[in-house]
């Protein structure tokens, strides 16, 4: 096949997956409207919760055990456990509508990522290197490995009432990135032929993916805290609990870390090795180290007593605004010599 | 026992000096303090992406200024065009290293203890601990203990007992022991800085085709030594350039016609006097190590071959002269300085463009590859070096200095000469040849002494960094009692199991049931 068939097959691909996508997202609009408790299942669901709130109900794993001991029965295990069970039962009380909606959305999000990873592989085959060199690249690189991320995940525990916030934001970015972004494909320039450049790129977008996710799941926390606090009735009731929800971000984000300082240090590696030194507050490297710096104090402040976990994950959401802000605005706007959008 | 003294009077403690410098270290190294000074450095960091730094490009922090003249002297007096080397910047980022120094100190001794230390003593009813499990068993009390212990060494607890009925437990010190590597290795890292600061220097050059760099202070354009560097010191070795590759996008359908593609300097290496010459190149990527700094290629360009002739046909000068690219089509500038010119000195100051035309807006250039090159200069006669100061190489300094005009008389005096075309000056001044063209290297030298303890140190933070978010610190607790015998006069013990976790831990009732099960298994070996 010729490079230019090549390039058909990727757009061609590219397109599906977006419309692709497109459905997906109103399955998962459809399956969380679904979810929308009635009056009176309202009423239960405030019941379950006080009783759910008093101490010595055995968990579901010590119970395996004969003689299962109680939890500590503070309130907030409590919930834990309500979101717990309220997720055990979800299917006997959504409607089936919104099942259905929510297993096409599922089949067609498997579709769309294996769609959208077609795509990058067949770009990859058309400029015969990692596609990773311009804004373009780096966005349906970076979305492929959200998709496959959240797929993934998926696989391993019920994240339908997530796949909005997924499919929604991968769809924007790719929206961007083959009206604003697109550049053809072409040759790199000098700086960027090195094998550096798959590993410290495609560690950064990786890693730009969790954070992404992390900071889906983030303001779902911030969104479920209010909802609990204020006792609405919302589709947000039967999405895990305010605590879970920040458990699961935090556990996105601890992965995402590392896998940033990695970024950072193999790209200062490569910065002496095109530039000469290690650091040289070029504006991307000044908004890394910013986002290393936010993050950090995110997981600071997740220790730090005196801080509520709200305020903690307000940090770690200001960080992926840093990331917004390197990749969208550093790479077109800032000076610098990170200036490989080909824009 | 006595009464208790009653007071009224309100004592408020009076804190000594002493008193207060504990205070103030108190709250420098409190958690607190330290995240409030992380997000400060992050704020901190932002203006240096925002405004030109001069320490990274001079000349567009200079146009900044002159662009901003209300502005511009105040934010400049206050750092922001040299963020990273500002009181401010360094304020914060000291300030956060010692509070760092001061919170890792006093838990580094913590940990040593209770690294050296058992496992607390197990509570009188672990089963009330947020993970807990209660069983009763086959066997005595004492193989019941034995059997967990055997379990609880198996799954990597340090295992201990404070008396006949129990187990305390404990795993999961890496975590501590990995904050506190990662914090320590973070002052690794900042010194190295300080190291590759201190002793590293960097010196630049331009050396066309054909030339040769000696490694000496003197043949160098800039060099920049850290404040402990002995300049004397460098290696004499040699540098030919032998031959320079440029390649541009020719392909105008990619949109990114005259993208630069490929450079490569190939030289002739001599690494001392009397060594044999070594064939290398020098590639972006690829650089050059000579055992007194690293070769980097950094920048390249254009010389033109020019000679200046007198009336008679005397070669006045006649060499290679570099001019700096200023756009992504190499259009450059530069200046020819004749000062054995006769009766004033002369100057040429101007453009060379590899693919010249000229366009509304004066010369320009169409591609980077030398297709039709031209030079486009304005001649001017006079002083050449007033004052015998120092000047740059590229411009003229023209206060000394009258500008020839056109024969007409209306306009300056513009010379457009192609390779290979000789322009006669008027007024019986000679002419101007222009007779070559080589490219130029923009060479970057460089030593950084601390570089290898940066990235050991920035190694090390990762593997901490990973250690400490993956590993859990968990304590397990086992208290065993009698109880009556079964049915067939089998001994029966019942186990109370607790588990403690720090931070919150959701895996910890799970463990705590896993251990149990291992436990029960262990029993059916036997």
């Amino acid at each position: 096949m010729s490079d230019l068939e090549l390039a058909q097959l990727s757009m061609w691909s590219l397109y599906s997956a977006m419309g692709v996508f497109t459905l997906a997202m109103i399955g998962y609009a459809t399956y969380l409207a679904g979810l929308m408790p009635a009056k009176s299942e309202q009423a239960e669901r405030q019941r379950e919760l006080v009783t759910a709130g008093a101490p010595a109900e055995a968990t579901t794993d010590g119970a395996t055990i004969d003689g299962a001991a109680t939890t500590d029965g503070g309130s907030a295990a409590a919930g834990d456990g309500a979101a717990y069970r309220e997720k055990g039962d979800i299917d006997t009380e959504v409607p089936l509508r919104a099942r259905k909606a929510a297993g096409i959305a599922w089949a067609l999000t498997v579709l769309g990522t294996v769609l959208l990873t077609a795509a990058v592989v067949l770009r990859g085959l058309e400029v015969h290197r990692m596609p990773l060199g311009n804004m373009f690249e780096f966005a349906i690189t970076g979305s492929m490995f959200m998709m496959l991320a959240y797929v993934g995940w998926s696989l391993k525990r019920d994240l339908r009432w997530l796949g909005l916030f997924i499919v929604g934001p991968v769809l924007m970015v790719l929206g961007f990135s083959i009206t604003i972004w697109y550049v053809e494909a072409a040759e790199l320039m000098p700086s960027l032929k090195s094998y550096w450049l798959v590993i410290h790129v495609t560690v950064a977008t990786i890693s730009m993916a969790l954070f992404g996710i992390g900071a889906a799941l983030s303001a779902l926390y911030l969104w479920q805290d209010r909802v609990e606090a204020t006792g609405t009735r919302s589709s947000m009731n039967r999405l895990p609990g305010a605590r879970q929800l920040e458990k699961l971000a935090y556990g996105l984000h601890i992965v995402a870390f590392p896998l940033w300082t990695f970024t950072v240090i193999v790209g200062a590696v490569w910065a002496r090795q095109a530039w000469g030194a290690y650091w040289n507050w070029d504006p991307k490297e000044v908004w890394s180290f910013v986002i290393w710096v936010v993050y950090a104090a995110y997981l600071h402040a997740r220790v730090t007593s005196g801080w509520r976990r709200q305020n903690a994950t307000y940090i770690a959401l200001a960080g992926f605004a840093c990331i917004l802000v390197n990749y969208g605005i550093v790479n077109v706007f800032f000076v610098g010599q990170h200036s490989y959008s080909g824009l | 026992m006595s009464a208790p003294v009653r007071n009224d009077k309100i004592t408020q403690p009076r804190l000594s000096s002493v008193g207060w410098l504990r205070w103030m270290w108190r709250q420098l190294t409190s958690m607190r303090t330290a995240l409030l000074l992380l997000l400060l450095l992050a704020l901190a960091a932002v203006p240096g992406s925002i405004f030109p730094q001069r320490s990274i490009d001079a000349t567009r922090t200079a146009q900044w200024l002159a662009d901003n003249p209300k502005v511009g002297p105040i934010l400049d007096r206050l750092g922001f065009f040299e963020v990273y080397a500002s009181p401010w910047f360094a304020a914060i980022y000291l300030l956060l290293f010692v509070s760092l120094v001061g919170c890792v100190l006093p838990r580094s001794k913590v940990h040593w203890a209770a690294l050296r230390n058992r496992p607390p003593r197990a509570p009188k009813n672990p089963e009330r601990l947020g993970a807990s499990l209660v069983e009763t068993v086959d066997g005595t009390p004492d193989e019941v203990l034995d059997r967990w212990r055997t379990t609880l060494r198996d799954k990597r607890f340090r295992v201990d007992s404070h008396d006949d009925s129990s187990v305390s437990a404990e795993k999961g010190y890496a975590k501590e022991t990995g904050n506190l590597v990662f914090h320590i290795a973070l002052i690794g890292i900042l010194i190295g800085v300080g190291i590759g600061h201190l002793w590293g220097w960097k010196g630049d050059l331009i050396l066309p085709v054909g030339k040769t760099f000696a490694n000496t202070l003197a043949r160098y354009d800039t060099f920049a030594p850290g404040p402990w560097v002995d300049p004397t010191d460098l290696k004499p070795y040699t540098l030919q350039l032998r031959d320079f590759e440029a390649h541009f996008e020719e392909d105008p359908s990619t949109g990114q016609l005259g993208m630069p593609r490929d450079f490569t300097a190939h030289v002739e290496f001599t690494p001392a006097p009397g060594a044999s010459v070594q064939e290398r190149t020098i590639r972006v990527n690829h650089p050059l190590e000579t055992g007194n700094g690293t070769v980097f290629l950094l920048g390249n360009g254009y010389a033109p071959h020019v000679t200046v002739r007198d009336a008679e046909g005397k070669e006045l000068f006649s060499d290679t002269v570099p001019f700096l690219a200023q756009d992504n089509n190499y259009k450059s500038v530069g200046a020819i300085k004749v000062p054995g010119a006769s009766p004033k000195q002369l100057g040429f100051a101007g453009l060379f463009l590899p693919t010249g035309t000229i366009t509304d807006q004066g010369p320009v250039s169409m591609f980077p590859q030398p297709l039709d090159p031209h030079l486009a200069l304005t001649v001017f006669e006079g002083d050449l070096f007033p004052g015998g100061v120092p000047q740059s190489v590229y411009t003229l300094d023209t206060s000394e200095l009258t500008q020839l005009e056109s024969p007409d008389g209306n306009d300056a005096l513009r010379i457009w000469i192609k390779l290979g075309e000789t322009y006669e000056l008027p007024g019986g001044r000679g002419s101007i040849e222009f007779d070559g063209l080589e490219r130029w290297a923009g060479l970057s030298i460089r030593t950084d002494p601390g570089k290898s303890l940066t990235l050991a140190s920035a190694l090390l933070t990762l593997a901490a960094l990973i250690t400490m978010l993956t590993v859990r610190r968990r304590r397990v607790f086992v208290r065993v009692s009698p109880v009556e015998p079964g049915a067939n006069g089998q001994a029966r013990t019942l186990v109370r199991v607790g588990g403690l976790a720090k931070d919150d831990d959701d895996g910890m009732q799970d463990e705590v049931v896993d251990l149990a099960e291992a436990t029960g298994r262990s029993k059916d070996r036997e």
